[in-house]
């Protein structure tokens, strides 16, 4: 039913208010993210950046403003087809929503089997995130933070999502590890996928020579007070 | 309905890995006859209850299940990827209700063996098939009902003491009509078999309401992780 | 975006409460009507040949049941019309809260009056006839919408949320209802197992009744419209806090990034 095209409107917030428990954590935050973007989110603890990333998974209602997810209008009274955007969205908070009892590859490939992908879809995704056979035979409660994190990242990868809402993902990885998840991230915007991700750090200065494709800068949008502070665009290596 | 299945079938996974069931569940409905037996204490009065009792220990039980059903999802907070990435909140209500529907099924053949064992109830081979039915409904039912209201309370602070409150009302007709057909089955005097199936009907009519208002009312009850 | 409920539903409500008019005068009828009713319940009337003077608690106890049923039809269609309608949600919702939180109160009486008209006609304070089971579950379950009424905080989610409860209710009344005629007639009781039921009832008596469903649903009137209208205000106070906090908000960011971050 939605076209897919490049250049569409992943994510249009205008002013958009989203109160949690009587208070504001949002306050008319405006934003527009088009498909195809690496976008940062960054500010203080308390800035409203998971609320945002929430609201537009859909799991917390919008009570002023407008908020359009992936064409869907959310900020409706009766947001009736946003069952038909949830599917494309990936979200990951900060519990990794992983069933304790399941191996990581079993949890893999629950995500796998709910949008129909096939268990060569979970191994490609399993191996790209550095899982190895070991880990993924491992139940999750067992796992270490990092390999919970990779795990969900995984479910992520093999339900190929549009929209990729990551809260803080770098976080509990190692520095191998966080260049590893850089890297997947732009595959995922070359792909196709719009990737909004928060977090608490300073982009990672390149070396000055470095011949790959490290730290390419995203654009980074800067909320203070439930509010978009700043909104930099990305661009070369700072 | 396939992601339904999907649900339900890593529901039953799980289940079969924690070993849930076997080790806490049941257990605890056994132990609710052993007491109900205790408090009594009357065999005759016992005999005549046996029906009844099995069908309260089976919603004391339902209420375990469904907590626990609910427990996996918030535990670390799998609910909200879930009711992201199945789409339509009525195919994860499906599936837990399934899941649950299994567990409980499986509950209501060891508490039946245990009113045979404990309390000395009988069931004739005529009356077999009326028990049987009355399980499958009966369990149904009660799946429909625990999914749709544990899913409401589920991320709330207060859901340990609402769940009970919001669901045992809704079950009672559940009790009522399990009660009365597995009472014919075990071959009663006051209700012959025939009254039986009509306590049946009731209780499939139950479940087919219930599953019926449980799909569509799911999405607007589960409330995500806040 | 226009917020519903910044405006209360009917009547103007003077800044000093939530009386109007039109409360008033439902007020007044409701005063002197059931003054009629307590004179002539307790003096006018004939005590009845069987129970003798115990007959009188039926004033009151059929009354507040017919009540208890029409508090929760209300809450059940201003719950489906909460749901269905676009516009005026969250006046239906306000509706159908204030009618369950009266509704469980007259449910409440119906059960204690109930009680004790069994205990003085037939010597025991429960019986499982039909309607005081089903009467029972009704309580039980609102209260039980009550308690999910006071979760949320955002009035929208709260409207959507208990309708929907609301209307699983309409579900399960009748079925429960049901189960209990059916479980009832196992037991071969009288087919009315109502004290009422074999009360014969004269012209004066008859009026009497009649009288007191109306004073009792005046009183029910009068009661929901106060407390909707107090919810109506509550919600605008929630509305203009959240208005002011959104201002410190964005005054705190104002100020943050200044600073930088």
């Amino acid at each position: 039913m939605q076209a897919v095209t490049t250049n569409d409107t992943a994510l249009s917030l205008i002013d958009t208010v989203v109160v949690l428990g009587g208070f504001p954590a949002l306050a008319g935050a405006s934003l527009e993210v088009r498909e195809g973007e690496l976008v940062a989110l960054r500010g203080a603890n308390g800035s409203g950046k998971s609320t945002l990333l929430r609201a537009c998974a859909g799991l917390v209602p919008v009570a002023r403003g407008t908020m359009r997810v992936l064409g869907v209008d959310l900020s409706a009274r009766r947001a009736a087809n946003s069952s038909v955007m949830r599917r494309h969205v990936g979200l990951l908070g900060h519990k990794n929503g992983l069933y304790a009892d399941l191996t990581a590859r079993e949890n893999v490939q629950f995500a796998a089997r709910l949008v129909g992908a096939s268990d060569k879809d979970v191994d490609e995704a399993l191996a790209r995130l550095g899982i190895d056979a070991r880990v993924a035979s491992t139940r999750a409660v067992s796992l270490s933070a990092g390999q919970r994190r990779r795990t969900a990242l995984a479910s992520l990868v093999v339900r190929r999502a549009r929209l990729w809402l990551l809260d803080e993902p770098h976080a509990g990885l190692d520095s191998a590890a966080r260049v590893e998840l850089d890297a997947i991230l732009r595959d995922a915007t070359r792909a196709g996928a719009t990737v909004v991700y928060t977090t608490h750090e300073v982009a990672t200065p390149a070396a000055p020579n470095a011949a790959q494709n490290t730290a390419i800068v995203p654009r980074t949008i800067m909320l203070a007070g439930g509010v978009v502070a700043s909104d930099v665009q990305g661009g070369g290596v700072r | 309905m396939r992601r339904a299945f999907v649900v339900a079938k890593k529901d039953l996974m799980i289940e079969w890995r924690s070993r849930m069931l076997l080790v806490r569940v049941a257990p605890f409905a056994l132990l609710v006859l052993v007491l109900f037996a205790v408090a009594l204490d009357s065999e005759p009065l016992i005999l005549r209850a046996a029906a009844g009792l099995v069908w309260l220990a089976m919603l004391f039980s339902s209420l375990l299940v469904v907590q626990r059903a609910f427990a996996i999802e918030t535990d670390d907070a799998a609910l909200d990827g879930l009711l992201i990435a199945a789409g339509e909140p009525a195919q994860v209500f499906f599936g837990k209700t399934i899941a649950a529907f299994v567990q409980l099924v499986s509950l209501a053949v060891l508490l039946v063996a245990g009113a045979i064992v404990l309390y000395g109830a009988t069931v004739s081979a005529s009356n077999i098939v009326l028990l049987v039915t009355t399980m499958l409904t009966a369990s149904l039912g009660l799946a429909s009902v625990g999914t749709l209201y544990g899913a409401a309370v589920a991320n709330m602070n207060s859901k340990d003491s609402l769940l009970p409150l919001l669901a045992m009302p809704v079950a009672a007709p559940l009790l009522i009509g399990a009660s009365r057909a597995t009472e014919a089955a075990f071959g009663s005097q006051t209700i012959d078999a025939a009254a039986g199936w009509a306590w049946v009907a009731l209780l499939a009519v139950f479940a087919v309401v219930f599953v019926s208002a449980g799909a569509a009312a799911f999405g607007t009850l589960v409330e995500a992780e806040s | 975006m226009t917020n519903a409920a910044a405006t209360p539903v009917s009547g103007t409500a003077t800044s000093k409460g939530t009386a109007t008019t039109a409360t008033r005068l439902i007020g007044a009828a409701a005063l002197a009507l059931t003054a009629f009713v307590v004179v002539s319940a307790f003096w006018l009337t004939p005590a009845d040949a069987v129970q003798g003077e115990s007959v009188r608690i039926m004033y009151v106890h059929v009354p507040t049941a017919w009540v208890a049923y029409l508090a929760f039809v209300v809450t059940a269609i201003t719950s489906g019309f909460s749901l269905a309608r676009r516009h005026r949600t969250l006046g239906f919702d306000r509706v159908a809260g204030a009618s369950a939180e009266v509704g469980v109160l007259f449910m409440a009486m119906t059960l204690v009056t109930g009680s004790l008209w069994g205990r003085l006609t037939w010597g025991t304070f429960w019986q499982w006839d039909p309607r005081l089971t089903t009467t029972l579950f009704l309580f039980v379950t609102y209260v039980g919408y009550l308690a999910v009424r006071n979760i949320d905080t955002d009035p929208q989610r709260r409207a959507r949320r208990s309708a929907v409860i609301a209307l699983l209710a309409v579900l399960e009344i009748p079925l429960v209802h049901f189960s209990v005629v059916l479980w009832r007639s196992l037991h071969q009781e009288a087919s009315v197992l109502n004290p009422d039921g074999d009360v014969r009832l004269d012209g004066l008596m008859l009026f009497t009744l009649f009288a007191g469903v109306v004073a009792f649903s005046l009183i029910y009137v009068w009661l929901v419209l106060h407390r909707q209208r107090l919810a109506a205000l509550a919600d605008a106070r929630i509305t203009t806090g959240l208005d002011a906090a959104i201002a410190a908000r964005r005054a705190e960011a104002a100020s943050t990034s200044g600073a930088g971050a």
